[in-house]
This record gives C-alpha cells, structure tokens and sequence, in this order.
C-alpha cells in the first residue's frame, strides 16, 4: 500500500521566520536543541531549509493498521500530507497503492480517505450535506451516494444530527462526521492525522471502537498519535518520529519488550526533592529516569524496588506500579514524555 | 483539459448549494439593491443634473448615463463577493479547499468551479438589474441580450481577477481592507460611473483607463443608447476585459494548487 525510502521534506523558511523560530532554542539545553527538526542552510537570500521529514522508510501492507507516534512538530503531520498526496516530497521514493504521488496524485486520492488534523467542515452545511458534497468532489453519482450516506450517518451515529448544521456539533461529533467524511469513496487506505486529539476518553472511546470496526473490514489504517493508549489499542505496527527521523519501528508489545523493563515503579517525592533522592536509589532498578514531578524506575520486579526505596529511608509522597508502556519507550528513545514534552 | 470541465462543475455544484442557502438575502439584495439606487442617484439626483443640464449628460437624460454603469458596478461587486468570500473560507475561515484537494480535484479546478458558481450569481444579478432598470425606463428592451451580456463579461473576468488576488490572501482582515480601499473604491469612483471619465484631471483618467468597470460602462453606454464608440475601441476594452479575464484565472489557478500543496 505504501512504500517510502529516504522520503523528505524540506519547508524553506525566510530568514526573519528563522531569527524567530531560533530563539527559544537559546535558552534551554543543548540536548532539547538538538532534538529541533535540522535547519539546513541555503542560498544566498540567508534564508534556510528545515527538515520536516528528514529521509524516513516506511511500508504498510494492504489490510495493516500503522501508527506514527511522535511529540508536536516530529513531522507526523508532513509525513501524512505526503503519503495523502497533497504535499509534494523533496527528496526520496514514494509509491501509494502501487503509484508515485508525484504524477498520478488524482487516481491515488481517488482511493484515499484523508481525516485531516483539523476539521475541515463546511459548517453552513448540514452533516448530510457535507457528506453529499464530499462524495460528489470525487463524482461519485447521487444514485450511489444517497445509500452510502446512509450507512455513514449509521457508522458515525449521526442519523438524529443529520439535517442539523454543522456548526452546531460537538467536537466529538464532528470529528466522527470528518472520519465518515473521509469513507465516503469507500476507500482502501484510510489516513488519519490525530483523529481523538481534544476529544474527551469517552469520545475517544466511541471513536476507537468504529475504527476498530473499519480495521475488520480491512480497510488499512495509518494513523498518527501522540497517545500511547491509542497507538497500543488501535495500531498492530508502528514508527516513533522525533524532529523528522524514525527512531524505533515494531508492534507495539515488541517495542515496549525492546525498550522498556516489564514493569516501572512512578515514585514522587515532592518536586525539590526527587533529584536528591534520586542518588541514595543507586542500584534499585536497571535504569531509573528523573522527570520534572517524578522518578521512573524500570524494573522486572516492581513491588519489591518499591519495598526497597522506603527501606532505605525514602517515603514517596505516591508510589505506582505498573507495565511499561509506549510512553516509556517514547521516554526512552527521545528523553522526553510524549505529551507536553 | 477534456476531463477538467466536469470536475470543476463539482465544486460549481457545491458552491451553489451554499448560495442556496443564502438564496433570501441574494434574491432581496438583488432587486433591493438596484431598486434604490435608480430612486435615490437615478431619478433624484437625475433630476437635479438635468435640470441643471437641459441637454442632458453627453447628450442624454442622467438616467440614460448612469444605467450601464450601474450594471455593470453590479456586476463586478457580484463577481467581486461571489468569489472572494468563498475563497477566504476555503483557504483561511473553515479551509475547505484543503479537504477538496485530499478528494481527486486539483486546485486547478477548485479555482474554475469558484468562478463557474460565480458567474451564475452575476448572470442572476445582472438580469435583475436590467429588469429593474428596464421597469424605470433607463433602457430599452432591445438593449436586453446585449447589455446583459457585456456586463456578465465585466463581472465574470474582474471574478477572475478577484480569484488570483484573493488566494494570495494571507489573513481576511488585510485583504478586505486593502481591496477595497485600493482596489475596489478606485474603480467604482473613477471609473466614469457618475459623470464621464474626461471630466477627472488627467493624473486621475489612467485609473479608468485600467479599469474593467470603465471598459465595460464605455460598451455599455454604446449598446444601449448608441453613445459614440470606435469600433477599435469597442474591440480593445473587450479583449482587454477577456485579457484580464484570461490573466486572472490563470494565475489564481496556479495560486490555489501551489496553495493547497505547501
Ligand atoms: N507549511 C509549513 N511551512 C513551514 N514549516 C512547516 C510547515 N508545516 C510544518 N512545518 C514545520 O515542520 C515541522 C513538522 O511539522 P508537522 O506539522 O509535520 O508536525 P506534527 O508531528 O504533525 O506535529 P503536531 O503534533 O503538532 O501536529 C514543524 O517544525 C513545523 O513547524
Ligand atoms: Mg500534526
């Protein structure tokens, strides 16, 4: 379905927007610098190139629902753009359902669903309405898109918002309009950049459980996240992306056994105190990880570490046990959490 | 080209089930608009210039003067909505070019069915501009085909233009703002609208010159009641009208893909 070596993309940007994007960059470590999507200088106008997507491999086989996992800015969004042929790569190979975007972009998209990251409603429109309009941007007959549209508003559980305007839906509700949006020419590779951010979990739940729907009737998913949860419940196989690169590709389960210990120990100790605390743990644990509010300990063996720090004299102010996770990977693998990195 | 006709007619067909919803305001915007300026500037202030100008405005009543150019301001402001609206919110308010172009369309085509919506509002609006115009004796039934016609031109090549400069538009605020204060204000008022061109000061004739609205008043004035016109001329300010129609549809296409795929 989709196959892509060394693809990049390259956003130029004036040399004023430079001086701008620079600055915060300054004053933090050269560890968070370094994590910045590389700049690349060009030209003579002084003006530089920033490596959105910075020479990625990829490939998802038909009927296989993929995640791209990364923090704000890692490209997941540039990356979607491309494989949805509607941003033109700079570099590298890319084929979609057998094609190269470059030169047959509208046979491709005609057999794409795309959810972009923002809602792209007409909001004047009726939920029908938006979907008719949509089905007909592909000139799809009415004859054929009044029964399709049928089963959409079903899908989605829109039927008693149907002739309602747009503008009046929640986000959870207009989000799940977008996704039957973008199923409206029955695709074969469904894209979906960031389909629960905002949502509350309930909605989010809703939203899992239809695509979990549409992964059985195998339509292939690729899909971007920056929740864990979802990456592990909604993705067989995934890529993590930092600053533009892959950093680490697998399932999810495999990821987390290849990068994480079993379980980890969360120990807070107030937020003064876990990096003086953090010395005296010395060899509890195979790795422990200092955050801002917290100490991760990663371990096999969890309940009995935790024993072991208040044995020598160190009461957390909360204590939890549990798996490891993706975010430990993502930690892991970045220095940084995921969300609010 | 041969596939490109029927996919920009999908984008005219949702662009039309839009104005649909605003078919009220439109139809009442439509015969309002033109129904008050004939009372107010037509016959009132009419009524003043030729009474102060027994021989009439170069030679006909004001009323005469003024009705092709109205029209074809109408037509203009039509295209000049019908366009730029659409195309903010496609590309800034709720970005639904976007979305079209992740169908199978391209932003070539996007572009041309924006206009193709439009130039059904013009022909609307137009035709019932000069129903009104006709109902208040300002032109004569055989001036229909013809009037009706050069102004659609006007609107629908400025709706070209309106096309290329809107999707440059990086925010509405500073477009709205500069359009009208530099763009479109200019043209309605020296454009030889009220009074003819020569009457301005040279320094300010060349912004008629330029203008689509002055081109398409001048036919307009010939068609309906004869007003004297060079063949050469009547010839330059059409193809200069299909020039710029042709210049702006051209670019605002090139702009609209380029746009929808940084
Ligand atoms: N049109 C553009 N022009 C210039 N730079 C851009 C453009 N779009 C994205 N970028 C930059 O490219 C980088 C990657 O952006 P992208 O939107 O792909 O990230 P993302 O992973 O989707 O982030 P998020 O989680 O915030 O959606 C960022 O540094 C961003 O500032
Ligand atoms: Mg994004």
């Amino acid at each position: 379905m989709i196959r892509a070596r060394a693809l990049t993309k390259a956003y130029s940007r004036a040399a004023s927007a430079k001086r701008a994007e620079r600055r915060p960059s300054e004053d933090t470590s050269a560890k968070r610098a370094e994590r910045r999507p590389s700049e690349v200088s060009t030209g003579s106008d002084g003006g530089r190139t920033l490596l959105a997507v910075d020479g990625i491999d990829l490939d998802v086989a038909a009927g296989e629902s993929f995640g791209i996992l990364g923090a704000n800015g890692a490209g997941k969004s540039t990356t979607m753009r491309m494989i949805g042929a509607t941003l033109q790569r700079t570099s590298g190979e890319l084929t979609i359902l057998g094609r190269d975007p470059a030169h047959e972009g509208p046979v491709i998209r005609a057999h794409l669903g795309v959810v972009p990251q923002q809602d792209t409603l007409d909001t004047e429109l009726t939920v029908r309405e938006n979907l008719l309009t949509y089905g007909r941007y592909f000139g799809l007959p009415r004859t054929a898109l009044v029964p399709r549209i049928e089963e959409l508003l079903d899908f989605a559980q829109l039927q008693d918002k149907r002739d309602e305007k747009v503008e009046a839906l929640s986000g959870g509700m207009k989000r799940r309009l977008t996704i039957a949006r973008g199923l409206v020419n029955d695709p074969s590779l469904l894209l979906l950049d960031e389909p629960t951010t905002g949502l509350d979990p309930q909605a989010r739940h809703i939203l899992w459980d239809r695509l979990y729907q549409l992964r059985e009737t195998g339509v292939t998913l690729v899909l971007t996240t920056h929740y864990m949860d979802e990456a592990e419940q909604l993705c067989e196989r995934l890529v993590i992306m930092d600053a533009g690169r892959i950093v680490a590709e697998g399932a999810p389960a495999d990821l987390i056994r290849t990068y994480s210990s079993r379980e980890v120990v969360e120990v807070r100790f107030g937020t003064n105190r876990n990096s003086e605390v953090l010395p005296h743990l010395h060899g509890i644990g195979d790795r422990i990880e200092e955050l801002p509010d917290r100490l991760l300990v990663y371990t096999d063996t969890g309940e009995s570490d935790l024993q072991e720090i208040v044995a020598r004299g160190f009461m957390p102010v909360t204590a939890l046990v549990r798996r490891a996770s993706l975010e430990d990977v993502f930690l892991r693998l970045t220095g940084r959490s995921l969300v609010d990195g | 080209m041969s596939l490109t006709a029927p996919a920009s007619f999908r984008v005219a067909e949702y662009r039309l089930r839009s104005m649909w919803k605003w078919r009220n305001s439109i139809i009442a915007f439509g015969v309002g608009n033109p129904v008050l300026y004939l009372v107010s500037i037509g016959l009132g202030v009419g009524a003043l210039v030729d009474a102060n100008s027994p021989d009439g405005v170069t030679g006909v009543p004001y009323l005469l003067f003024l009705a092709p150019a109205l029209l074809a301001t109408a037509a203009i402001q039509a295209g000049q909505d019908e366009v730029s609206f659409p195309t903010l919110a496609g590309f800034i308010w709720n970005r639904l070019f976007f979305a079209m172009r992740a169908t199978s369309l391209s932003g070539g085509q996007i572009a041309d069915g924006v206009l193709l919506a439009a130039s059904v509002r013009i022909i609307f609006t137009t035709t019932v501009y000069w129903l009104v115009l006709w109902a208040f004796g300002a032109v004569d039934l055989g001036s229909a085909l013809p009037l009706i016609g050069v102004s659609t031109l006007a609107g629908v090549c400025w709706g070209a233009v309106a096309l290329a400069l809107t999707s440059r538009a990086k925010t509405d605020s500073t477009y709205i703002s500069v359009m009208w204060r530099l763009v479109i204000m200019p043209m309605f008022l020296f454009s030889g609208t009220f009074y003819p061109l020569a009457v301005l000061p040279l320094w300010l004739q060349w912004i008629g010159w330029i203008s689509p609205l002055w081109h398409a008043t001048e036919l307009g004035r010939w068609l309906s009641y004869g007003a004297p016109l060079e063949p050469w001329q009547a010839l330059l300010s059409t193809a200069y009208l299909l020039a710029l129609g042709a210049t702006g549809l051209l670019l605002g296409r090139r702009t609209f893909e380029a746009r929808l795929t940084a």
